[in-house]
């Protein structure tokens, strides 16, 4: 552990699941990748608006309702500060990042594609980033690109090159692999995509919570991510739109809010964001995600992504001591993610010897078919860290592992 | 380790799974292929029937321990079996299982190894794949099985 983090120790005790025990040991939470752990100040803050601020917002002649609709409306500049936008209304509130990813699928996708058009991803991506766009696909008779990657699992940027075409609509790209921790150069992607006129939508949902991410540096057009990935609630996510793409598009799902004005004959939507933001938003989850960004923004990304990268340094010295131990996943810029696969002992099986010993770790194809395909894998194991693991956490792990070993020796 | 894994990897699934009998494919047989896609469990299970008995059994694929060593046991077990035996063993099997912890379990004779299963309830699924997918095959039913 680094000096300064040294200091900052008491941060696991701001996350009170960190105390929990599994089967009579201490937890060792490895799993950050599907779900970060919350700390007090945000499981407080959720607690405090339901017992203190709920009301309705945009409606309410009332107090309580207008102060309601101050801290959501709060709560998105938080956001856009957090990512850098350039104006909070390019920043919507949706559920997580599938959603977001389906929000553009659906209002940009049926209103832009056109037959013979095409989408391109990558071999890195989450379902979710492939799935929408297969069905507008089908829907538009538009077709998907894929960017491969090489066996370390680095984008090929010389295919992306070829992929590119005349008839490329948008690029939708992953910032960070969560099967791999792969970390894409977004920032010449964009620039790539970009010199012909294509727009270019990122899935942050694996990287806002250890590294600073900035829109308007990236370039990119559009940008979603999760809360619950950055120690905020489950059911809350943000979709950030370059407000000259998001303004001129249709509605995504229609109801109240959404709307200037209704008659049976015509409806006038409303502005952005609030176009997207049909029905009665997650309020409590939208301020109680904000606490979540104060929180990070108070230990500091730069100091998070630096504690990250030496106990990912530590952790896969520490997994490549282990005999018949193979890192899947060596690209050249990685997140805190190690995939690994054990000869002999299916991924499955090392799950449940290590969740009995305290260690959660995910263990499947990661939501990643297409890569795991690529790779000749059915399945890896998943170590996923966070700004609250320790060197000790990796012994844990490495411990676990090597008696998984033992069992199937 | 804590007293349950010993329970779950017994002695005799380990090494079902280090060596897995009758894994070969069958020709002429039926056969059916059960596949868990969040696990990345794939098993083709292959079965002749001659007169209402089993007479073959062969399974292929890729999983966890659990299902090969229970996929192992089961194309031994069902040799010779009518086909009625055969689905009442899969229904006692299946109870074997997901039984609760702690309730009685029924002597299966090598496949009460599997009994350790019941206290890893996620598990299960692992177990039943191989027993479903037989199923299937005798029924020679054509869709994808799965225990997910």
């Amino acid at each position: 552990m680094n000096a300064m983090w040294q200091e900052k120790a008491q941060i696991r005790r701001d996350f009170p699941l960190l105390g929990e025990r599994c089967h009579g040991k201490p937890l060792v939470y490895l799993d950050n990748a599907a779900t970060t752990q919350k700390p007090r100040a945000v499981i407080d803050r959720l607690s405090r608006f339901y017992a203190e601020e709920n009301a309705n917002v945009q409606r309410g002649v009332y107090a309580l309702s207008e102060r309601a609709t101050a801290l959501y409306e709060r709560a998105r500049v938080t956001v856009q500060r957090f990512v850098n936008a350039e104006l909070p209304r390019e920043i919507v509130f949706v559920r997580g990042t599938t959603e977001a990813i389906n929000l553009v699928a659906a209002a940009w996708g049926r209103t832009r594609l056109n037959a013979g058009d095409e989408i391109v991803v990558s071999e890195l991506e989450h379902h979710s980033n492939i799935v929408p766009w297969q069905i507008v696909c089908a829907e538009k008779g538009a077709s998907l690109r894929v960017i491969p990657i090489d066996d370390a699992g680095d984008l090929r940027l010389d295919e992306y090159e070829r992929v590119l075409t005349a008839r490329t609509r948008l690029v939708s790209i992953v910032h960070v692999s969560n099967a791999l921790g792969t970390v894409n150069p977004v920032k010449e992607i964009v620039r790539r995509a970009h010199a012909r006129g294509i727009p270019v939508l990122v899935d942050g949902a694996q990287a806002v919570a250890h590294m600073p991410v900035d829109v308007q540096d990236l370039g990119c057009d559009f940008y979603a991510f999760s809360g619950h990935k950055v120690f905020g609630p489950t059911g809350t996510g943000v979709l950030y739109g370059r407000a000259s793409l998001l303004e001129p598009l249709p509605p995504y799902q229609a109801g109240g809010g959404m709307i200037r004005s209704v008659t049976f004959d015509r409806t006038l939507y409303a502005e952005v964001p609030a176009r997207f933001e049909a029905g009665t938003p997650d309020i409590g989850g939208a301020v109680t995600l904000a606490c979540a960004i104060d929180y990070l923004n108070t230990v500091g990304l730069d100091e998070v992504a630096s504690h990250e990268r030496e106990l990912l340094d530590y952790a896969t010295s520490a997994l490549c001591r282990i005999p018949g131990l193979r890192i899947i996943g060596e690209a050249r810029e990685k997140a805190a993610i190690l995939s690994f696969v054990v000869e002999g002992v299916h991924p499955h099986d090392i799950g449940t010897l290590l969740d009995r010993e305290g260690v959660a770790v995910r263990a499947g194809h990661h939501c990643c078919q297409p890569l795991m395909t690529r790779l000749g894998l059915a399945a890896t194991v998943r170590a996923s860290l966070s700004l609250y693991n320790t060197r000790d956490d990796i012994d844990a792990l490495a411990t676990a592992v090597g008696h998984a070993r033992e069992v199937f020796a | 380790m804590t007293s349950e894994v010993p329970e779950l990897y017994q002695q005799l699934i380990l090494e079902h799974n280090r060596n897995p009998r009758n894994f070969r494919m069958l020709e002429g047989g039926r056969r059916a292929e059960g596949h868990n896609p969040l696990c990345g469990d794939h098993l083709t299970v292959c079965v002749r029937i001659d007169h209402g008995v089993v007479t073959d059994a062969s399974f292929l694929g890729s999983g966890c321990a659990i299902a090969k060593a229970s996929a192992s046991l089961m194309t031994d077990r069902v040799k010779g079996l009518d086909v009625a035996a055969a689905r009442a063993l899969a229904a006692r099997f299946d109870r074997l299982v997901t039984a609760p912890a702690g309730s009685p379990v029924e002597d299966l004779g090598t496949l009460t190894a599997f009994a350790g299963v019941r206290l890893f309830p996620v598990r299960a699924k692992c177990a039943l794949l191989a027993w479903r997918t037989l199923a299937a095959a005798i029924d020679a039913r054509d869709d994808m099985v799965s225990t997910e």
